[in-house]
């Protein structure tokens, strides 16, 4: 089972108290009424699913309740961190990434093992 | 409508779990008796008028509660707090009056049930469906917490060592209990 962490409650918890709540960093336009439908489009439905690090909503929904933000790769699944909403994305240095790479060979659920990190093939 | 004091009915309120007891394997399971139960939203700048209104300040750590004579005060999140009187006194009351808009207290006695899981093996049985770690150095005495037992959500009270209030909504009550039950068993 995952632990994460939660920047409320400030302890690492167990998965299954948790939910993943999307993609995280998308600013709701201000003027939602007079934005067209292929720009709603982008904002409501488009995501970038990225391969890689990615920045993800998550809510402690059976615990304190509170949305936060948080860093993972989504190859490996590891936890890079978590932060409180509302803070700015946070700048990651390349030591905390490689920390949390799946192995280079890749395994077979997950080969080939390309990244954002390393440029779309 | 007869007015005579022998045809007044008086209505008495039942408890879902009224009744029940199990012990086995060295735990034992009681429903709680009925109790007042508020939910107190107040964020920083409502905590002074809570204070006042309660009588003592909200627990501001996470993961604890503070027990002032009947009165246990839980944090649940950074502006949730659950307030147990298991007296049952006018809790309610002492905030009707709260109206700057800020603090919201929400009566949920009749919402909500416990259960009293004691026994020197009650973290073996909690744990078969809570997957927190109730060791005693990362769940004390006091600590208080909202997680989760199999599929229901319940708010997780360390009363003693070996003690623990299980608070759970009324309609997941029966598969709390039927859950804590074979919990107990296969201990």
């Amino acid at each position: 089972m995952l632990l994460i962490n939660c920047p409320y409650c400030e302890e690492e918890r167990p998965e299954l108290e948790f939910r993943g709540a999307g993609e995280a960093h998308i600013a709701r336009p201000t003027n939602l009424a007079d934005i067209s439908d292929d720009d709603f489009e982008k904002f409501f439905f488009i995501k970038d699913n990225d391969k890689g690090v990615v920045f993800e909503r998550w809510r402690h929904i059976h615990g304190c309740g509170r949305f936060f933000n948080a860093a993972r790769h989504s190859v490996s699944d590891k936890f890079i961190m978590t932060y409180k909403a509302g803070v700015a994305k946070p700048k990651l240095t390349k030591a905390q990434i490689d920390a949390v790479k799946p192995p280079a060979k890749g395994t077979p659920a997950n080969e080939p093992v390309w990244t954002i990190e390393e440029g779309k093939k | 409508m007869s007015k005579s004091a022998s045809n007044t009915m008086t209505a008495m309120r039942v408890g879902p779990l009224d009744g029940l007891l199990f012990a086995s394997n060295g735990i034992s399971l009681t429903p709680a008796p009925s109790g007042t139960r508020l939910v107190i939203r107040a964020r920083a700048e409502a905590q002074a008028e809570a204070k006042k209104l309660l009588g003592f300040a909200l627990p501001t750590k996470p993961k604890t509660s503070i027990i002032k004579g009947d009165v246990h005060c839980l944090w649940i999140g950074p502006d949730e707090f659950l307030v147990i009187d298991v007296d049952g006194s006018g809790l309610p009351a002492k905030f009707e009056k709260a109206g700057n808009g800020k603090l919201a207290a929400i009566d949920v006695s009749h919402r909500n049930t416990a259960i009293i899981v004691s026994g020197p093996n009650a973290v073996d049985a909690l744990n078969s469906g809570c997957p927190q770690d109730l060791s005693l150095e990362a769940f004390p005495v006091g600590a208080a917490s909202r997680t989760i037992l199999g599929k229901a959500e319940m708010i997780l009270y360390r009363t003693s060592e070996a003690e623990f209030r299980v608070e759970c909504w009324r309609s997941f009550s029966d598969y709390v209990w039927k859950y804590l039950v074979d919990a107990v068993k296969s201990v």
